[in-house]
């Protein structure tokens, strides 16, 4: 056995196992810890085909970003999820019909795959051993795909502005700025000069 | 790929990811935060399907979809989080099948 081939097969068990763990953990908090467990062994994965960048940027999104995410809603929401678990076997049966089924079907896919003979050297964008994975992917990026580059960050704005205007909310009883009132002041309707006469109050 | 690894290695884990995401949304019918989790494996396995075929056909271009992809699953993580949040606040549980406050 190769060197990469055992940490092919070393990174492949801990996802699986670690998958399972996320889907049957009592505890949520830890099913999210092996939910970052499944990615940090599927960056491995990714490593081990060649995409380098992806894979860092799996470890630098999700477990950096999603994972902490998941990690402070579980946290934040005091849920009682013994009975969130009530009928956790009831659907069980199904599920393992429906599952068998579909990893089956899969296998059968995965096992009889067969790349025609005449996409050989048809590759849109072959991978150039000489240039790194991330300098081909940028320099593909930021032209060929500008579009598409463009159009997933405004994926990422508009769930930015949809989760903030989710989840704002207005308290009452809290005094808030009001900008437009506060430029809007004018000087007449805000001071009055008042004559005083000498030794006589207002 | 070369080195031993072939594409059937790829797509067998990232079938069985697929089907443990699966899995994991019908025994836990209640849990949405649970299915949300699955639905990031599903996410995980499509990814690594991507990333395979790009290693086996030489072509970046799978890589650059996965790129997308993983847009996309973030951002329904984000969102999917702030909806359970609101319904949080609103309902003081997390039950699916406490979900019925549009049924007329």
């Amino acid at each position: 056995m190769t060197l990469p081939l055992f940490f092919f097969y070393m990174f492949s068990a801990i996802a699986i196992a670690s998958a399972v763990m996320v889907i049957s953990a009592r505890n949520p908090v830890h099913a999210v810890l092996f939910l970052i467990l499944v990615f940090v062994n599927a960056a491995g994965l990714f490593m081990l085909a060649g995409a380098e960048f992806l894979a860092l940027i799996l470890v630098v999104v999700y477990v950096g970003a999603v994972a902490v995410l998941f990690l402070f809603v579980v946290m934040m929401l005091d849920v009682d999820f013994a009975s969130l678990r009530q009928g956790f076997l009831q659907y069980a049966p199904i599920g393992v019909v429906v599952g068998l089924v579909l990893l089956l079907e899969l296998l059968l896919v995965a096992g009889s795959v067969m790349v025609a003979p005449e996409t050989a050297g048809a590759a849109v964008l072959p991978i150039d051993g000489g240039i790194e994975n991330t300098r081909a992917l940028g320099q593909v990026l930021y032209t060929r795909y500008v579009f598409l580059f463009q159009g997933a960050g405004a994926v990422l704005l508009v769930a930015m502005i949809g989760a903030i205007v989710l989840t704002l909310r207005h308290k009452p009883n809290v005094k808030r700025q009001n900008p437009n009132v506060q430029v809007g002041r004018k000087v007449s309707e805000t001071l009055e000069v008042v004559k005083v006469k000498s030794g006589q109050g207002l | 790929m070369g080195l031993g690894i072939g594409l059937g290695h790829y797509l067998t884990v990232a079938a069985i990811l697929f089907t443990l995401g699966v899995f994991g949304i019908f025994i836990n019918r209640k849990n949405v935060i649970v299915i949300l989790m699955s639905v990031e494996l599903i996410l995980l396995a499509v990814n690594l399907n991507f990333v395979a075929f790009s290693a086996q056909l030489g072509d970046l271009q799978g890589q650059i979809f996965a790129l997308l992809i993983l847009t996309v699953a973030a951002a329904e993580a984000a969102i999917g989080l702030a909806i359970l949040v609101i319904f949080y606040r609103n309902r003081g549980s997390i039950a699916v099948e406490d979900v019925n406050m549009m049924k007329g």
